[in-house]
């Protein structure tokens, strides 16, 4: 199979052989990094964008490391780097970005549909590396990778999502990516949270956090962002952690062997107990380390790979 | 030199149904006759209207003409052409220009130049308050001489209850009808389509139907309170028609409008990030719809108007958003109202009394198809079948949905004052 796809844009788009492949190649790459050199030339004389007009550590970190073990070469702006702060337009700043011409822009930004956008405006491939509460696929393909590795499977997992889905673009593209691979997805998060016809993107809502994890697979924690919201969705992080925090009981409740995700940066204490953050099945790490493959695997997918089957 | 409208259906709801001819001299109807009556006077222009309905000129009572400030989306010029285009005679103009209409000199400022220009008539509405700021009032009064018909604070609704209450009793006092946006600004919180599963699917922050409605109901009870007259503008929301439903039946002094876009397209329809399906309220779910074609098979909804809100690719060509919300409508707007009737739902007299003879009413316009009256008039072409292009439109602005959309009937000429300002062929 050929992977066909200009830009990674959103799950939505991707048919499950699409995310099946975009796995497997993922699932190559992660060799590479065990290697004492970390590089191969895969993508030599590519050029890589990461246009981040959003704080962000990890999932940047991630992307350049990804580009450079391939040997692709990264060049990164941030929005307080750009001319956005001069008045350019996200379109404008896109076409200057492609006059250079780079073969990848990996986009991050605060409003849905902005990698949408610009894919429409630019030859280039673009990945979305999060829009708004939209989507962000390559975090939610390295969570299906990550339960794939670890359950041997998708398909018929009971998988838990608990927190703040409204404003998580992380969730939509779990919820949607795990359904589509068969998997039984459930969410649960204070009705404050919780964004109406959620259901429609595959899941279901359970009423309480136990009936939630109740013999779940996974158990996915998302971030409470306690910086945005002040107090208008909960009352206080301790009475969130008291009716949503995963602790050893409600752990218990879960099959033996499941596991535990957090998409990261974690609040220790709120929406997970520390001991649990730390203990054996949580994969939390392993999230981030296939955080690297997965995307060396859309790099190569979209800049390389099938396309130009001989460059390896 | 007369002109003589020839072979038509004249249609005045409450005045005349069936073939007349109508005959214009200098800016006058002098004379309604049967077809066969006066045919022996010379010097006359005769437009052959055969198959087309003559009915008193379209009013639109919900524009942005954007002049003076944003002459960048669409000036006096370039609006009123597009309103004559569409087969409106007359609209009225929403104060929210650069400087605000809150005083007498904008508004005679609008009001000479649309003169000057000789397309259709702009009655403006003028500012509730000073700078549309919520805050204090505006010289209704002043303003009202100058040429305003309504008082509006569109798209800035007053939030203070009391400011509000205060306004009405004023101007109950000036007979001005005041116009309502109706939002509750906080609970829509930096939304920008309808709240429900597409706004979900789509990451896009959702506005309830309760932000809309929430403002209907207290509008209401401040009518209730004051005797007021208010006009609910572009109603979305199953919700809004049901309180109005209720309210006229108290016998409470409310009016209300709907845009076509409201029975013409849903929350489904937005998609891909189209900032053309970016409008304030936003479209609603298909229930709203059929709740909105409900409301005005029934009366409660008096009135159509188009909420025309030209904006440049400045303001659409980005992130859905930041977008600005508002589409075009001068020039789509009777097609879309005129599939009510290719539907069957309103006939075509009910139409023309919610596109014509209730806005004509509510700005205090007497449009009678009678001698003696200003030759404001408009033959519409029932039958003609088209898609629509914005390409072609004379408004400066392009943000519409509706381009390639096929549509039939349409504006075939437009009088004002006696003078064609539009012709189609």
């Amino acid at each position: 199979m050929r992977f066909e796809k200009k830009d990674i844009l959103d799950i939505n788009s991707l048919d499950s052989q699409e995310i099946s492949l975009i796995l497997d190649t993922a699932q190559g790459m992660k060799e590479i990094s065990q290697r004492p050199v970390k590089k191969v030339p895969t993508l030599r004389g590519k050029t890589i964008v990461l246009f981040f007009h959003e704080p962000s550590t990890r999932t940047k970190l991630s992307f350049d490391t990804a580009a450079k073990r391939l040997s692709a070469d990264s060049i990164s702006i941030s929005k307080s780097s750009s001319s956005i702060v001069k008045g350019e337009t996200l379109i404008d700043t896109a076409k200057n970005l492609e006059a250079m011409k780079p073969d990848v822009i990996v986009l991050r930004h605060p409003s849905s549909g902005a990698p949408h956008l610009i894919a429409k405006r630019v030859k280039c491939s673009v990945i979305n590396a999060g829009d708004g509460i939209h989507a962000h696929p390559s975090q939610a393909l390295l969570d299906i990778m990550s339960v794939r590795e670890n359950k041997g499977k998708i398909d018929g997992l009971n998988i838990s999502i608990i927190g703040d889905i409204a404003h998580s673009r992380v969730a939509r593209s779990d919820i949607t990516g795990f359904s589509k691979m068969g998997a039984k997805v459930t969410i649960c998060a204070p009705e404050t949270m919780i964004p109406m016809g959620i259901e429609n993107l595959g899941c279901t809502i359970a009423p309480d956090m136990e009936t939630c994890v109740e013999g779940a697979d996974v158990i996915m924690m998302l971030r409470i962002q306690k910086e945005r919201q002040g107090n208008i969705l909960f009352p206080t992080e301790r009475e969130y952690a008291a009716l949503y925090g995963l602790n050893r009981a409600r752990l218990g409740l879960a099959k033996k062997d499941a596991i535990i995700m957090h998409p990261g940066p974690m609040n220790r204490g709120v929406e997970i107990s520390s001991d649990i953050a730390d203990s054996e099945g949580s994969i939390i790490l392993e999230q981030v380390t296939n955080g690297v493959a997965l995307r060396m695997a859309l790099f190569y997918l979209v800049a390389g790979g099938s396309r130009h089957a001989d460059s390896d | 030199m007369q002109i003589r409208i020839k072979g038509a259906r004249v249609l005045d709801p409450g005045n005349i149904d069936g073939p007349r001819d109508i005959i214009i001299e200098d800016e006058y109807i002098k004379a309604v006759v049967n077809p066969d009556e006066n045919l022996t006077d010379t010097n006359v222009n005769v437009i052959d209207a055969k198959g087309m309905i003559v009915v008193p000129g379209l009013i639109d009572i919900h524009v942005h003409l954007r002049e003076p400030g944003h002459e960048y989306k669409e000036t006096l010029e370039t609006g009123l052409k597009a309103a004559a285009a569409g087969g409106f005679t007359a609209v009225c103009s929403m104060p929210n220009t650069l400087p605000v209409n809150d005083n007498s000199q904008v508004t005679g400022f609008i009001i000479n130049q649309a003169e000057k220009l000789g397309f259709s008539k702009v009655f403006p509405a003028g500012a509730i308050t000073q700078g549309s700021k919520g805050q204090a009032l505006a010289e209704i009064y002043d303003m009202k001489k100058a040429g305003i018909v309504a008082v509006t604070d569109d798209g800035l609704p007053v939030e203070n209850t009391n400011m509000m209450r205060h306004a009405l009793e004023y101007c109950n006092g000036l007979d001005m009808p005041v116009f309502v946006h109706a939002e509750d600004h906080t609970l829509v919180d930096g939304g920008a389509m309808n709240e429900g599963p597409f706004a979900t699917f789509w990451g896009i922050k959702g506005i309830p139907n309760a932000a809309e409605t929430i403002m209907v109901v207290r509008d209401i009870a401040l009518s209730e309170l004051t005797g007021a007259h208010v006009h609910f503008c572009h109603i979305s929301t199953r919700e809004s028609v049901e309180a109005i439903r209720q309210a006229k039946e108290r016998g409470a002094n409310i009016t209300c409008e709907t845009a076509p876009h409201y029975f013409t397209l849903t929350d489904e329809d937005v998609k891909d990030y189209d900032t053309n399906f970016k409008m304030n309220p936003p479209l609603r779910s298909e229930n709203d719809r059929q709740a909105i074609i409900k409301g005005l098979c029934d009366d409660t909804i008096d009135l159509i108007a188009s909420d025309h809100a030209p904006h440049s690719v400045l303001e659409k060509d980005v992130e859905f958003d930041r977008a600005t919300f508002g589409i075009l409508g001068l020039e789509t707007s009777l097609p879309l109202s005129l599939r009510l009737v290719h539907d069957g739902f309103l006939s075509m007299e009910e139409l023309i009394v919610k596109m014509s003879k209730k806005p004509a009413k509510i700005i205090g316009l007497n449009n009678d198809i009678i001698p003696g009256n200003i030759a404001d008039l408009t033959i519409i072409n029932p039958e003609y079948l088209y898609k629509i292009d914005s390409d072609t439109f004379k408004s400066k602005s392009r943000n519409t949905p509706f381009s390639g959309m096929s549509v039939k009937g349409c504006a075939d000429v437009t009088f004002v004052n006696g003078q064609v300002v539009y012709q189609r062929r």
